[in-house]
């Protein structure tokens, strides 16, 4: 399944796009509307970009009073992507998208790295959510962290569904004439190539760690890329930054993952699922022994 | 909106800027105002630059080389291709009774194509510097000042402005004119609203300029 990175595209201002992919996950939803940061909010660096947004956002009502209905219309599963600032801001939003059948699932953003993170961990986000809902839930996590695996794991025992991998990392861009920050409010979140090897490494703890259905993103730009993420351990793949610059980039990145599939002789990419991992494992083994 | 490969018919200097004329292709050329987003080579993301020119069969963009972006575009040569995804965001409202056009600096990039669905109107056009006053050479007939005179400094009240350039010049036209039609402009990733990176604060509210812009009503 193809899905776009949450915050990476608006399916109501470019729904062509929404419908090329196999399911839409909407931008990260508040309790309350939110304004997001202050200007600048996206900067290129020579190997990706970063971005400010701040969960510029109109709430969980207008969102499900305004936007669901229209979002509904385009026929397409929507995962609704949810954030906050406590535990209860998630597990009252789960609780609103409870009863919606429009609603196929809910990613639990508990990884932004552009508002101040919610005084509870992954794990109590995941349980006050699952406590409010039924609803399919899949925990997006940040790289950022010591021991990812771990995160994963706390997460699934706390009843996640599955795991929505990565986020964006926090990096600094500097105006190279005043090197000061050049995005308004100083950091923002990198994304883009330079974030696929740190996708991969996640994506393949996370799938060693917990066996759980994974989505994997960071730095997507190819079919190939998308190959890697599924012998990594991901089940399905989302697209972010490349549909920036190119919204055709569905159909794209999904006849080159057929064909890369293909070339390396298997019928379908669900085959080449964490084929990456046997010869980590014993690789990972190896190094081991060699230290010992 | 639709992306194609087009190919580079030349890019030529215009005083200190640079107009890149591509093969239209399958692409509308749409109002003038819009603007369409460009392939930058060796960089992630493209650039968004409005619409110059609309000859036949082509596209033309006046482009200021100040990035590693801008620069890469204002060197490509006859034949290399880019993608081009257009047209985008909403243009001027043409239906204006006494038009006036006014341009500073790279901002001047729009106005030819709208001085020609206007009829080409008296236009004033405000430069930091006499080998960037070049470019006025793409609007016929237009009042030119160079730093330290203001295009404000030149404006009666009265007509109904459309205008595009920096910041500190739309913010002065608001102050005389608010009915003007002023066209704004941000980094933006992407052009149709996916990234939200376009938001700029007009009158306290935060608006995505890519989807409710970039011509924005000054009041």
């Amino acid at each position: 399944m193809l899905l776009n990175a949450s915050g990476c595209l608006d399916a109501l201002t470019a729904p062509a796009v929404a419908r090329s992919l196999d399911g839409f996950v909407t931008k990260t939803v508040t309790p309350l509307p939110r304004d997001g940061n202050a200007p600048v909010r996206i900067v290129e660096t020579e190997v990706g970009m970063l971005n400010s947004i701040g969960l510029a956002n109109p709430g969980i009502d207008r969102f499900v009073t305004r936007d669901l209905p229209q979002l509904d219309k385009l026929g397409i599963p929507l995962w609704v992507s949810v954030g906050g600032f406590e535990a209860d801001d998630y597990a009252d939003s789960c609780l609103r998208l409870d009863d919606l059948a429009e609603v196929a699932a809910i990613e639990l953003n508990v990884s932004c790295p552009n508002v101040e993170a919610p005084a509870e961990n992954a794990t109590q986000i995941v349980a006050a959510a699952r406590l409010a809902t039924r609803k399919p839930l899949w925990a997006k996590l940040s790289p950022a962290v010591p021991d990812v695996g771990e995160v994963a794991r706390a997460a699934q025992a706390a009843g996640a569904d599955g795991l929505s991998l990565v986020n964006t990392v926090r990096g600094l861009a500097l105006d190279r004439r005043t090197l000061r920050p050049a995005l308004g409010p100083g950091h923002g979140g990198l994304s883009g190539p330079a974030l696929k090897p740190v996708a991969l490494a996640a994506v393949a703890a996370c799938y060693e760690a917990t066996g759980m259905p994974i989505v994997g993103m960071g730095g997507v730009q190819t079919g190939l890329d998308a190959l890697e993420l599924i012998a990594a351990g991901a089940k399905h793949v989302a697209l972010g930054t490349v549909l920036f610059s190119d919204p055709d980039a569905p159909a794209r990145v999904r006849a080159e993952l057929y064909d890369a599939a293909a070339e390396r002789g298997w019928e379908s990419y669900d085959d080449a699922r964490g084929v990456a991992h046997e010869e980590l494992l014993s690789r990972g083994a190896t190094a081991t022994r060699h230290v010992a | 909106m639709r992306r194609e490969r087009l190919s580079v018919v030349a890019n030529e200097q215009v005083g200190a800027y640079t107009l890149l004329r591509v093969k239209r292709g399958g692409i509308d050329p749409g109002a003038p105002g819009q603007f369409f987003m460009l392939e930058a080579p060796g960089r992630l993301l493209p650039r968004p630059m409005s619409l110059c020119f609309a000859p036949v069969g082509e596209l033309v963009f006046l482009i200021d080389a100040i990035g590693p972006g801008t620069k890469a575009l204002c060197a490509l040569d006859a034949g290399d291709r880019l993608h081009v995804l257009g047209p985008l965001g909403n243009g001027f409202r043409l239906d204006v009774g006494q038009p006036l056009l006014v341009g500073g600096g790279i901002g001047i990039a729009p106005l030819p194509y709208l001085s020609e669905a206007l009829g080409r109107p008296p236009a004033v056009l405000g430069f930091r510097s006499a080998r960037h006053a070049e470019a006025a050479v793409l609007l016929a007939d237009a009042q030119v000042c160079v730093e330290p005179t203001l295009v404000t400094d030149l404006i009666e009240p009265g007509p109904d402005i459309l205008a595009c350039g920096p910041e500190p010049m739309l913010a002065a036209i608001r102050e005389l004119a608010p009915e003007a039609q002023l066209a704004w402009e941000a980094p933006m990733a992407c052009g149709f609203g996916a990234c939200y990176g376009c938001a700029v604060e007009i009158g306290g509210v935060l608006k995505r300029l890519c989807v409710e812009g970039p011509v924005l009503n000054a009041a």
